[in-house]
C-alpha cells in the first residue's frame, strides 16, 4: 500500500469521525444554552473517557501474561511520578522486551 | 433580588470579548509548549496507525480533520478489516462526549462573538488548550481568539507528529520485536493516569473493568469497550445522590 493512498471508504469512517466530534465539541455551546444539565449528569459525563480507557485495558491486561502486567506496572509508576508520557513508554517498552526474554 | 441589578452593572462594566490577530498569536505563543507535549502522542498515534494499516495520508487526514487524540487511539485498537464503522463512529462520539461540558463552558465568552468565529474556534479545541483558554479567560482576558490561536499550535504539531509517526511505523516490518504490541497498552495506561480524579473514580472504573472482561468474554467484537464504559458512568450518575 502507497504511504500516500487514501482509500475511499478509510475516508468516508473519518470523515463520520470528525463530524462525531464536532458535533460534541459544538453541541455543548449550542445545546447546554437552552437546556441545563444537572450535576449529576454532568458528573457522568465527566467519568466517561477513563471508564472507556479501563474498559479496553481490563481484557488486555486479564488475557495478558507476567511480563505484560509487570511492565504495565512500571508505566503505572513512572507516569504517576513524571507524568513524563514518552518516558513512561520508553520505560515500559524496555521492560516488555527485557521481561518477554526473562520469562 | 435587591443584589441584582448592581450584579447586572458589574458585567456590563466589563469590556467586550475582542477577535484579534494579536489575540491568535498569544494563543499561539503561550499553546506551542503543551503541543510540543501533545506531539509525543502523536509520534505513537501515528505509528500505532500505520500498523493498523492505515497509510500516512489517511492517518494524516485522521488527524487534522478529528483532532481529539484519545479517541483516536481507540479507533486504532477498533480498526479490523473490513472496518466496523458503526462501533468505530459510535465510540469517537461517547469518548468525546466531555467536549459537551468543554463547550458549553466557553459560552460566557464565545456568545458574545460571531457565530462564524465562535464555531470555526471551537473546531480548535483539544482537552489541553481549553484548559490553558479557560485559565486565560477567567483571568480576565478578552482575547476569544486565544482558544484558536492555542488550538493552531496544537493542530500543527499534531498533524506534523502524525506524518513522522507514521512514517517510522512503515519501516517496522515486525511489532513484537520492538514491543510495539505492548505500546497501545502503554498508551492507555498513561492516559489512564492523566484521567485519574482521585478516590470518587474507584467504583466507576471498578464497573467498567468487571464489565469489560465480562463482556469480551461472552459478547461478540468489541462492544465491550462501550459497554463497560457506560456502566462506569451509569454507577456514577446512580451514586451522586449519595
Amino acid at each position: 500500500m502507497s504511504s500516500l493512498a487514501l482509500s475511499p471508504s478509510v475516508v468516508a469512517v473519518i470523515v463520520g469521525m470528525s463530524l462525531a466530534t464536532y458535533a460534541t465539541k459544538a453541541g455543548g455551546f449550542w445545546v447546554l444554552s437552552r437546556v441545563t444539565v444537572s450535576e449529576r449528569v454532568e458528573a457522568g459525563l465527566e467519568v466517561l473517557p477513563g471508564a472507556i480507557i479501563v474498559s479496553i485495558l481490563g481484557p488486555e491486561l486479564v488475557n495478558g501474561g507476567p511480563a505484560e502486567w509487570a511492565a504495565g506496572a512500571v508505566v503505572l509508576a513512572v507516569m504517576v511520578r513524571t507524568e513524563n508520557v514518552l518516558l513512561a513508554l520508553l520505560s515500559g517498552l524496555t521492560a516488555v522486551l527485557a521481561l518477554r526474554t526473562v520469562l | 433580588m435587591s443584589d441584582s441589578p448592581s450584579h447586572e452593572s458589574a458585567d456590563t462594566d466589563e469590556p467586550p470579548v475582542e477577535f484579534s490577530l494579536a489575540g491568535v498569536r498569544n494563543g499561539f505563543t503561550e499553546g506551542t509548549p503543551i503541543a510540543l507535549g501533545v506531539a509525543g502522542y502523536g509520534i505513537v498515534f501515528g505509528v500505532l496507525a500505520r500498523q493498523a494499516g492505515l497509510s500516512v495520508a489517511e492517518a494524516a487526514l485522521m488527524s487534522a480533520t478529528v483532532l481529539a487524540g484519545a479517541a483516536q487511539v481507540i479507533t486504532i485498537e477498533l480498526w479490523a478489516t473490513p472496518i466496523p464503522a458503526i462501533a468505530v463512529i459510535g465510540t469517537t462520539f461517547i469518548v468525546n462526549l466531555r467536549y459537551v461540558l468543554m463547550g458549553a463552558a466557553l459560552r460566557p465568552w464565545f456568545s458574545q462573538l460571531s457565530p462564524l468565529k465562535a464555531y470555526g474556534s471551537i473546531f480548535f479545541t483539544a482537552d489541553e488548550n481549553w484548559a490553558l483558554t479557560m485559565g486565560e479567560l477567567r483571568s480576565g482576558s478578552r482575547q476569544g481568539a486565544y482558544l484558536l490561536g492555542s488550538g493552531l499550535a496544537i493542530w500543527v504539531f499534531w498533524v506534523l507528529a502524525t506524518v513522522v509517526g507514521a512514517l517510522a511505523g512503515s519501516v517496522i516490518s515486525d511489532p513484537s520485536t520492538y514491543g510495539l504490541d505492548f505500546v497501545l497498552t502503554a498508551v492507555f495506561i498513561a492516559i489512564a493516569v492523566g484521567l485519574w480524579d482521585g478516590k470518587s473514580n474507584v467504583r466507576p472504573w471498578l464497573t467498567a473493568f468487571v464489565v469489560a472482561v465480562l463482556g469480551a468474554q461472552y459478547l461478540p467484537g468489541r462492544w465491550y469497550i462501550l459497554l463497560g464504559g457506560l456502566a462506569g458512568c451509569v454507577v456514577e450518575v446512580a451514586r451522586f445522590d449519595e
